[in-house]
């Protein structure tokens, strides 16, 4: 599994989007043949991807949003991170 | 919503659109239905862009633009343009022997999303002698470059039958090489063309398992650099797979001329009755056609199925393959071992796995009419 460091810095491939799924409610992230169902928590962190802030960066911010430990944090994001770079949804520049 | 349906249906994510039924290649395993569509049967512009943004408006995400060949129609950039217009995620699915490199970037700039490419082998020889065009290894190979140069993802796709299931390893170096972000293994699935070919194309049960340890193999060393996605094979398995994950419940198929199906061998099914976006706006079609409610949910089941636990996990399996080998659509997949037909159809393909090599070409028929 790749692990992903702080100070990394991710963003979605080419011909991976984000988008509101109207009809069905919700967010989801779509990708070559594939479409994965964000729930709130997922699009939250995937949406703060912004090829430009680090992991670090997102992780402060998400700290303010859920007012949880960082380490709880830090732990979910970045295994969310290493799941979509391994499934090549989401790439450190 | 006003259909008047017992089974709650939910809008579909995907649709597949077959621009046109014309190839320049002849694969013996093609999914188009031996009976292909003509070229003066096509719908025109102004009406697929229609479909796609009724599409959109009907919770479609992902057009997959396929065919036969999709680029060898002209107005293809127009068409990407109509998926982008809409929000939906464009899929290009081509054979990559007719985009030169101005066209690619027409289609890029245009918003197209992902490009998957099929390889009928992984060397110049089986490729175009499965293809029938020579050349056509050389052409998907620099296709393949422009692609990956001007920075669209590409996933390569494989349909794998007795003639090409040795070169596992092979199509594995060459989607790395080619820097696909994904590959795809697929057994031929037996209808249309790949049905006429049965004989031809049928692999041994051993050399089915050795392929599924290669992609097993090859899926753990690349891990995290490559995607494989792999539909099994069929006729060898026990259990049936779910077949477009439920008919009518994710996705739908469009053909060349407008007929809407839940899948693209719905067809061979004949008693049903199939709607055309000429007629029907697509959400009309989703709910309330025949065709489509004709299979949906658990209710048409045989009693074997609705008393079994995966009902709801591969739907009772493919329908059209039901109907093929059984002569009654709403019997369960014969692959499923609970079937009274599965030993008859294990019989079928070891018998197959041996049958002559010979391919029958995917063509138009003879008509005094050209196509
Ligand atoms: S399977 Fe082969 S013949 Fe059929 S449309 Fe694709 S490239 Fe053309
Ligand atoms: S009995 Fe029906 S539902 Fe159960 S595994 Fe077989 S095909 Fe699927």
């Amino acid at each position: 599994m790749t692990a992903i460091q702080e100070s990394d810095i991710v963003r979605l491939p080419r011909g991976v989007r984000l988008r509101e799924d109207k009809q069905r409610g919700g967010w989801v992230l779509l990708a070559p043949e594939r479409v994965f169902q964000l729930d709130g928590i997922a699009q939250t962190v995937v949406s703060q991807v912004d090829g430009e802030c680090s992991v670090g960066t997102i992780i402060d911010r998400l700290c303010e949003t859920y007012q949880a430990p960082r380490e709880r944090i830090a732990e979910d994001v970045t295994a969310m991170f290493a799941g979509l770079v391994e499934k090549r949804v989401l790439e450190v520049a | 919503m006003t259909h008047s349906q017992a089974y709650d249906v939910q809008p579909p994510m995907g649709m597949l659109a077959e621009l046109t039924h014309r190839c320049p290649l002849q694969c013996p395993y093609c999914s188009n239905p031996v009976a292909l569509e003509r070229r003066r049967q096509e719908l025109d512009t102004a009406t697929w862009q229609r479909v796609f943004a009724e599409a959109a408006e009907l919770g479609v995400l992902q057009v997959h633009l396929s065919g036969g060949e999709p680029a060898l129609r002209p107005d293809l950039p127009e068409l990407v343009t109509a998926c982008v217009d809409a929000g939906l995620y464009s899929n290009l699915i081509t054979a990559g022997v007719n985009i030169d490199r101005p066209r690619l970037e027409t289609l890029a700039d245009a918003g197209l999303d992902h490009v998957q490419l099929s390889f009928q082998g992984a060397t110049p020889e089986v490729t175009d002698h499965v293809a029938n065009m020579t050349g056509a290894h050389a052409r998907k190979r620099a296709f393949a470059a422009e692609v990956t140069d001007i920075g669209l993802p590409l996933t390569l796709n494989a349909v794998i039958h007795r003639a090409n299931l040795h070169q596992i390893d092979e199509f594995v170096d060459l989607a790395v090489e080619l820097g696909a972000r994904r590959l795809e293994i697929a057994h031929a699935q037996y209808y249309g063309w790949a049905l006429v070919n049965r004989a031809a194309l049928m692999p041994s049960r051993e050399q089915v398992m050795e392929a599924v340890e290669r992609v097993e193999a090859a899926r753990e060393r690349l891990q995290g650099r490559l995607v494989i996605d792999a539909v099994v094979p069929d006729y060898h398995a026990r259990l049936p797979k779910p077949c477009m994950n439920g008919w009518g419940r994710q996705s739908l198929n469009v053909t060349p001329s407008g007929k809407v199906l839940p899948c693209h061998a719905a067809e061979t099914i004949p008693h049903l009755e199939f709607w055309n976006v000429a007629d029907h706006g697509l959400r009309e079609i989703w709910y309330d056609s025949p065709a489509f409610n004709a299979y949906r949910g658990t209710d048409w089941m045989p009693e074997t199925c609705q008393s079994c636990e995966r009902k709801e996990i591969d739907w009772g399996g493919c329908r059209c393959q039901a109907l093929m080998l059984t002569g009654d659509a709403t019997q369960m997949d014969p692959v499923c071992e609970k079937s009274p037909y599965h030993d008859e159809v294990q019989t079928l393909a070891v018998r197959d796995a041996s049958g002559a090599s010979e391919f029958t070409y995917r063509r138009f028929a003879r008509t005094t009419e050209s196509a």
